[in-house]
Order: structure tokens, then C-alpha cells, then sequence
């Protein structure tokens, strides 16, 4: 190999950028507030995601987690009671203050609720629907997106014969990682997962968690669970919330080892 | 005790399948009554001419229906025409969009407007509507009119519509779940294409017979229409005519002119010509949802 100069400097910064971005967070929120008529359901909220890390939101149910997922993903605009407050930055936009169109920032995330929704479609438009909305109208170019996802959740060997079938013809697990796949084909860097595993079994739980392992190598993955267990077997970055607030934030090891509150001790204890 | 109890329970369950079979044997009873109060005029001339002669000379023993056929198809296509739309946008935007205080203050209104008896529209046609054809909108489109026309009656057939065809969409779209529409939007979709491919498309069968149900409303509707329509026997594809419902003829003639022969023959066959179309209309709206639920 006989680089010149250049191009070793070159190499040099990309490799510098590339663990710059590794390091910086992908997400960052700032005094965020939500209120809903007399509730105050977020509680000046601030928090750092990792880049391609899994980050748990633990806490019980009704805490805000969900709140927060969704004011990520700014689909608390469907909520109009909702009055949120504060500062969203992905990357270093701030979408909670911006003129991009909404339905773009959007699609830098994907949503896996805690029930399956397919659209009333079949499986293959299931996955197509997020590329047409983009404009992508090339026929090669969605059969190849489309298979290359539902490999990637490992559903193609499973309804490859059957693309055209409905949706909801699947089980319930299948349906999960349709979901999965759907969000993935329109190339979000962010999964938004809202206790996916809530509605399944054991088994397709299992297929999840499995997925989200390998999937954070490509995405950054915000996961909300109340199963403390699950928490300890994804988490590579915990934020645990009570009440609206976050009470304490940190490596798994810090958090589970070494709980600094007693609400958090609390839980733990209660949790297993 | 435990065979008072075994009784009871037999005798309740008895009268439940009695009240039911009532139900099923009205239409058909009613049916039966009307075509066999008909069937001198069915014995005596041809059952297609009857329908689709539009000559209609009682006094000569002339009873043909297709002007009352007809002009009852009109008015409830133009009434059709106006419901539709704006029912199915206000059901998307209560719905979907609007705030829960616009929802409460909605559903009462919605509720008086499907309360008001007939008669009510009827005036009201009579007092706005009529002059608001002959004085504003003929002149607008060239023409005269009294007022007193298929339009007048298409109008306020639909107002009389709206309560029931919006109250079955909201009820449609209520169905759409929360977490569709967030699926959905996060994948990128505006608003509108989150109501065209999830509140609209999801809904096909819901949306039919909601207007399905509108439609055959419609139909029958009797008083208020009769009041503002005209009433006048022929056929016309304009508008601004006059024209003569078929259940307004019954409503206008029974009991009178009976001295006429074959006259109390030939309503009760209108009677039952109204029956047999509601029957076809239900029927095609059932086949209709049957259809797009396949798909």
C-alpha cells in the first residue's frame, strides 16, 4: 500500500470524525416540560443518548416514559392537550424549534409500540409504504429494500412465499418484527421502542431482544421497559424515571451495582 | 327453588326468540300485506309497464310510476351528493384533529339535528330554502324557478341526513386505533396521508354503509320533502323542476280519490314498489362492504 501523504492525512481525520461522532451524543434533551391540563407530566427533563448504544428508560408505569418517547418523535402534535416545552437536539437540530418539515425528522426515527400496528395492507406494502412516502418509485430498488429488511429482522424466510397476504394475517411476534422492519426500510439512526415485548411471548420476546443486539452495531436504540430483567440484558446506558423526573442516569453497572436513591433501590428491590 | 329457577330461565329465554322472529316476520308481513292490497293492478296490467310507463292518468286508468320512481332517485342522489363530502370531512377532522371541547360541544348538536321531527325541515325549507333556490341560485345559473324544486328537496334531505351518516362515521373512525395513526406518522406521513391510508382506506366497508344507511334514509324520507319538492307528475333532469317522490304521492293521496278505480290499488303498489327498492338499496350497500371487506 502506498498512501501519499495526503491521503494519510486524510484517512487520519476520517478516522478522527468517525470517533468523534461515536463519542458525541446523537440525541439531547434540555429542560424539556410537558403539561397536560393540570398535569404536569414531565418534569424538566435532560438527558444524553449515546450513539448506537441501547438506552433504557426504566421506570413504573405511568412514570412518562412513554410521554418521552413520543416527544421525541414529536407525535405529541397528535395530542393536542399536550403543551411541551424545552429543547430536542438530534444531532445538533433542535426539533422541537425548526422549519425542517416534520415528517423527515420523523423518518430519522423508527417506532416499534407496544402492541404490533401493520397498516391494513399486505406485508410487502407494509415495508414499501415508508419508501413511497419518501418518493422512491422504483420498483427494483423497494423489492430489494424490502427483502433486505425482513432479512434483517429474520421474517423473509417465514413470508416470502406470501408477501401479498395481509398483515395482520401474521402472529402477533411476526407482526412485532414487521413492524421492526417497516421502521428500519425508511433508514432511521434512531429505533424509538416502546416496551415492544409487552404484548409477546417468551420466545418472540426473545427474537426482539436478539434483534436490538445486533441492530445497535447500525442504529442507536432507545428502549422504555418496566421489566427490570430485560433492562439488565440490553442495557448499555440506563435512565431511570419516576414521577415525571429522571432521578438517576448512568451505566448499568452504576445504576443496578450501586443505586445512589432510595426510589431507585426501592425499585430494584421490588423489580426482582 | 331450583325449579323456579330452571322455569325462569326457560321462559325468559322463550320470550328473547319470540321478540326476535317478531323482528324477522315484520318486513315480511308487511310486504305480503302491501302486494296483496296491490294485486289487482298487478293482475290487471304489466308489472314492468307499471314501473317504467310515465304516463300517469288515474282517471283513465293509466298508473304509471317512473315519474315518481324517478324524481324520488333524484332528490335523494342530489342530497347524496351534498351529505357526502361534508360528512365524511367533519367525521375525519372530529375525529383525528379537533380538540375534546370541540368534540363535547359537537355531539349535542348532532343529537338536536337528528331529533328535530321532520315537519321542522320541512318549514324551514319552505322558509329559507325555497327562497333561497328561486331567488339566489336561479338566477345565478340563468333560470327561474318558484323555488319548489328537485334542488330545494336535495337540500334539505341532506341537512335531515347529515346527523345520521356523520354520527356512523365518527363511530367508524373512532375504530381507527391510536397507535396506527402514530405508526403511521412516524413513518413519514403527513396528515393527510395518514387520513387517506389509514383513517380513509382502513375503513372502506364502514364509510359505505354509513352512507349506505343515509342513502336508504333518504328514500323514505317523506314529510319535509314533499313540503318543499314541488309535487308535480313528470320527469325532469333539470334541477330547478319540480318533481313528485313516490312516497309523497301516498302521503299526498291516501284516503282520497278513492272513488277512482284501481287508485287505492295502485298506491298501496307504490307502497310496496318503495319497500322493494329500500330492499334493493340494502341490499347492494351489503354486497357493497361484503366486497371491499374481501379485499
Amino acid at each position: 500500500m502506498f498512501l501519499t501523504e495526503t491521503e494519510t492525512v486524510s484517512r487520519q481525520s476520517d478516522k478522527l470524525t468517525v470517533k468523534n461522532e461515536v463519542q458525541l451524543p446523537i440525541l439531547r434533551v434540555q429542560h424539556l416540560n410537558v403539561f397536560a391540563a393540570q398535569n404536569h407530566i414531565l418534569k424538566d427533563v435532560n438527558l444524553e443518548i449515546p450513539r448506537n448504544k441501547v438506552t433504557v428508560l426504566l421506570g413504573p408505569s405511568g412514570c412518562g416514559k412513554t410521554t418521552l418517547l413520543k416527544c421525541i418523535n414529536k407525535l405529541t402534535d397528535l395530542y393536542r392537550e399536550l403543551r411541551v416545552s424545552g429543547r430536542i437536539f438530534i444531532e445538533s437540530e433542535d426539533i422541537l424549534h425548526t422549519s425542517t418539515n416534520i415528517p423527515s425528522i420523523r423518518q430519522k426515527m423508527g417506532l416499534l409500540s407496544q402492541r404490533p400496528f401493520p397498516l391494513p395492507v399486505s406485508i410487502y406494502k407494509n415495508v414499501s409504504y415508508g419508501l413511497k412516502l419518501k418518493g422512491i418509485r422504483d420498483k427494483k430498488l423497494i423489492d430489494f429494500s424490502v427483502e433486505k429488511h425482513l432479512r434483517e429482522v429474520g421474517l423473509w424466510e417465514e413470508v416470502k412465499h406470501r408477501l401479498n397476504a395481509p398483515a395482520t394475517s401474521l402472529s402477533i411476534g411476526q407482526q412485532q418484527r414487521l413492524c421492526l422492519a417497516r421502521g428500519l426500510a425508511v433508514k432511521p439512526s434512531i429505533i424509538l421502542a416502546d416496551e415492544p415485548t409487552s404484548a409477546l411471548d417468551p420466545i418472540s420476546s426473545k427474537i426482539i431482544e436478539n434483534l436490538f443486539r445486533d441492530l445497535k452495531k447500525h442504529y442507536t436504540i432507545i428502549l422504555v421497559t418496566h421489566v427490570l430483567r430485560q433492562a439488565i440484558r440490553l442495557a448499555d446506558h440506563v435512565i431511570f424515571m419516576y414521577d415525571g423526573e429522571i432521578i438517576e442516569q448512568g451505566s448499568p453497572e452504576e445504576l443496578f451495582g450501586n443505586p445512589q436513591t432510595d426510589k431507585l433501590r426501592a425499585y430494584l428491590v421490588d423489580g426482582n | 327453588m331450583q325449579i323456579r329457577r330452571f322455569f325462569f330461565d326457560k321462559i325468559t329465554g322463550f320470550w328473547m326468540v319470540a321478540a326476535l322472529v317478531t323482528i324477522l316476520l315484520l318486513p315480511v308481513i308487511i310486504g305480503i300485506g302491501l302486494y296483496m292490497k296491490a294485486s289487482p293492478i298487478v293482475s290487471q296490467q304489466l308489472f314492468f309497464h307499471l314501473i317504467f310507463s310515465s304516463k300517469w292518468a288515474p282517471s283513465l286508468g293509466e298508473f304509471g310510476f317512473w315519474p315518481f320512481i324517478a324524481g324520488s332517485l333524484y332528490v335523494t342522489f342530489l342530497s347524496f351528493l351534498f351529505t357526502a363530502p361534508v360528512c365524511l370531512l367533519s367525521a375525519i377532522y372530529l375525529t383525528q384533529f379537533s380538540t375534546k371541547q370541540l368534540i363535547r360541544v359537537m355531539h349535542p348538536v348532532i343529537d338536536v339535528l337528528a331529533g328535530l321531527p321532520s315537519v321542522i325541515y320541512g318549514v324551514w325549507g319552505i322558509l329559507v330554502i325555497v327562497p333561497f333556490v328561486s331567488r339566489i341560485m336561479a338566477p345565478f345559473f340563468n333560470t327561474t324557478s318558484s323555488g319548489y324544486s328537485i334542488l330545494a328537496g336535495g337540500i334539505v334531505l341532506a341537512v335531515m341526513c347529515i346527523p345520521y351518516t356523520l354520527n356512523m362515521l365518527i363511530e367508524v373512525f373512532n375504530t381507527v386505533p391510536k397507535g396506527l395513526r402514530e405508526a403511521s406518522l412516524s413513518l413519514g406521513a403527513t396528515f393527510w396521508e395518514l387520513v387517506k391510508h389509514v383513517v380513509i382506506r382502513g375503513n372502506y366497508p364502514g364509510i359505505i354503509s354509513a352512507y349506505g344507511l343515509g342513502i336508504a334514509k333518504a328514500f323514505g324520507e317523506t314529510i319535509a320533502v314533499m313540503m318543499v319538492v314541488g309535487n308535480v307528475v313528470k320527469i325532469s333532469g333539470n334541477p330547478f323542476d319540480a318533481a313528485y317522490p313516490l312516497p309523497a304521492l301516498i302521503a299526498n293521496n291516501y284516503g282520497e280519490m278513492l272513488s277512482i278505480p284501481m287508485y287505492d290499488s295502485a298506491l298501496m303498489f307504490a307502497a310496496f314498489l318503495l319497500l322493494i327498492i329500500i330492499l334493493i338499496i340494502n341490499l347492494f350497500f351489503r354486497y357493497l362492504i361484503h366486497k371491499t371487506k374481501r379485499q
